[in-house]
């Protein structure tokens, strides 16, 4: 028999592979937002734009809000909180950071200039404070089981939204220098919402974004800690007794989801045409999130990437119903849920539908 | 000295005081069982030494080490598995992935393929099962299961609440020829059980649990010959 270090290696994968694992998909990631960017982009002119912009943004929030909804099997419906405090943060950074480093708030240098990094800068520190935030509200919530974590979020979410009502006008660019700096960050528009923000959000950050989000969230599932947060869904006493610390690594997912959603809320504030304002941001945009999600599968990566493609797309297709397009988008819905009551795909990939089936016709015998 | 060693546990839930100062040591290498009726605090007593459920007095030493108020990931790190009562195996994760995460504790990749096969030799019927949601096994296979994903821990304590229960005579009796198995090959084990006959056929120590206190003690054999036992838990008068 084998030495235990002989089998050790054995069972690693080989360099090139490994290589292959790890960068393969950045690469491809790279190309893809390419291609969008320069090639898809232009070929499906403004609208078509705008569409696959909101789409992408909505990939993100949806993804990420699996993590917990779906993989960990608690119920959160604040992710738009999460979203508003990341959006925020941005536009901060964006807006004022930008009128500080460049004399302008305008959008500056063009693609893939300095305002652009800026701008994914500012989306990283959205994350992070969103998720900051994410963590110090899953902390305490997340002792508890079932439906506070729903209500303690839903909370959440409203008080973001009233606070940030409360928040002072937005200091046009002349008026910026004779503010202290430290009080800029008060002056983020309150009910009007946060404008005019420079809008550099583009196909290749959303979609750059939403690929970083994506491979997170399937290589997490893969993982260890995946499989962790999946036996905490199914077993929360099982899980405990094999060995997994349930509350720290359900605050972990929720602090990482939340940054996911901080994300998100940046790509949207500097978005053409977006509403980046208190109103928009309240728990009927945490619901569209859910409905993505629920509708995808809780705990399919591919399954809320395909619902939340297909709920940006169907409003806009059913706009020549007019007035009945939102009847028929929440009959279309309902149907849905009688007919796949577990979401499109379950907890399963699409490609491994398939194959789940022939094994159950084999087992069942 | 002993491997676990109870003293004068209390638990209470509330106003219930399920646990009324209960004392008793499990030695390495042996099967312990404790036995009794519903609501005796058999279950209890399991939790508490896994530490699902927080004593309000009395102490648990497991190799000499106070686990009273540890958490339960870190006493599963310390060498105590526990297949849960009803089993709580994970439905929508296949029978590998709940496997998978019977591992969760452990860095050492090597070692946990070489268990992984010694445990699906235990358990042939789950090497067939693999890719199966555990959801869909049969009862006696998902018990199965939920030993072998507490092996997977590499317990140097294995702690099983009610492995019998719900399962048909014949599958009861192969899941106990393979608790011997693993007692065998060197794991110490606590059985909980209300299969009083099988549960003493395989221990050598037994205690019996009334209304949250031991009210015997004996070698198991001994006991089961003993006319209480016989009267109360057998059903042989």
């Amino acid at each position: 028999m084998a030495t235990l270090a002989e089998r050790a290696k054995s069972l690693r994968p080989s360099a090139s592979k490994m290589a292959l694992d790890s960068v393969g998909p950045v690469v491809l990631a790279i190309g893809l937002t390419l291609l969008l960017h320069f090639v898809v982009g232009p070929a499906v002119g403004h609208s078509g734009t705008k569409i696959l912009l909101d789409m992408g943004i909505n990939i993100v929030l949806a993804v990420s809000l699996n993590m917990v909804n779906g993989f960990t099997g608690q119920f959160s419906i604040g992710h738009a909180g999460f979203m508003a405090i990341g959006g925020y943060t941005a536009g901060i950074v964006t807006y004022y950071g930008g009128y500080k480093l460049f004399g302008t708030t305008n959008p500056t240098g063009g693609f893939l200039g300095a305002g652009q990094w800026l701008f994914a800068l500012s989306c990283i520190a959205g994350a992070v404070t969103s998720g900051f935030f994410g963590y110090l509200v899953g902390l305490p919530s997340l002792r508890l089981k079932g439906d506070y974590l729903a209500l303690v979020t839903l909370g959440f979410g409203e008080i973001v939204c009233v606070l940030l009502t409360q928040s002072g006008a937005v200091v046009p660019a002349s008026g910026i220098d004779a503010v202290p700096a430290w009080q800029l960050p008060y002056h983020v528009g309150g009910a009007v919402g946060f404008s005019p923000l420079p809008f550099y959000t583009n196909l290749f950050w959303v979609y750059l974004f939403v690929c970083i989000t994506v491979l997170f969230a399937y290589r997490l599932k893969e993982s260890n800690h995946g499989r962790a947060l999946l036996s905490i869904r199914e077993d929360e006493i099982a899980a405990e007794a094999s060995g997994i610390a349930v509350t720290p690594i359900k605050v972990r997912a929720f602090a990482f989801s939340a940054a996911f959603a901080g994300v998100a809320g940046g790509l949207y504030f500097h978005l053409l045409g977006a509403l980046p304002k208190p109103g928009e941001l309240g728990f009927q945009k945490s619901f569209e999130i859910i409905i993505m999600v629920v509708l995808g599968g809780m705990g399919s990566v591919s399954g809320t990437i395909l619902a939340a493609i297909v709920l940006t797309i169907l409003p806009e297709v059913l706009r020549e119903f007019s007035d009945y397009r939102m009847v028929v988008y929440a009959l279309a819905l309902v149907l849905m849920m009688l007919v796949r009551p577990q979401g499109l795909f379950g907890i399963r990939e699409i490609w491994e539908l398939g194959r789940e089936r022939r094994k159950k016709a084999r087992g069942s015998r | 000295m002993a491997l676990l060693e109870v003293q004068d546990l209390h638990v209470h839930y509330g106003a219930v005081h399920a646990l009324q100062g209960i004392s008793f040591t499990v030695e390495e290498g042996q099967v312990a069982t404790l036995i009794g009726s519903n609501g005796a605090g058999k279950s209890t007593t399991l939790r508490t030494i896994s530490g699902l459920v927080r004593p309000s007095s009395g102490s648990i030493r497991f190799d000499g080490q106070h686990i009273g108020a540890m958490a339960p990931h870190k006493i599963v790190r310390l060498g105590i598995a526990q297949s849960p009562e009803g089993r709580g195996v994970f439905a929508n994760l296949t029978v590998h992935e709940n496997l998978e995460i019977g591992a969760y504790t452990r860095n050492d990749r090597a070692e946990v393929a070489r268990d992984r096969e010694r445990v699906l030799h235990l358990f042939p019927r789950l090497r067939e099962r693999l890719k199966q949601l555990s959801g869909t096994l049969s009862g006696g296979e998902q018990q199965m299961l939920a030993i072998a994903r507490a092996l997977l821990a590499r317990p140097r304590l294995l702690l099983l609440d009610e492995p019998s229960l719900g399962l048909a005579p014949q599958i009861v009796k192969t899941i106990f020829q393979i608790i011997r198995e693993i007692n065998e090959s060197g794991t110490t084990i606590l059985l909980v059980e209300q299969n009083a006959h099988m549960a003493l056929r395989a221990a050598n120590q037994g205690y019996v649990l009334e209304v949250g206190k031991i009210v015997l003690a004996d070698d198991a054999h001994k006991l089961s010959q003993s006319d209480e036992v016989r009267k109360a838990y057998l059903g042989i008068s």
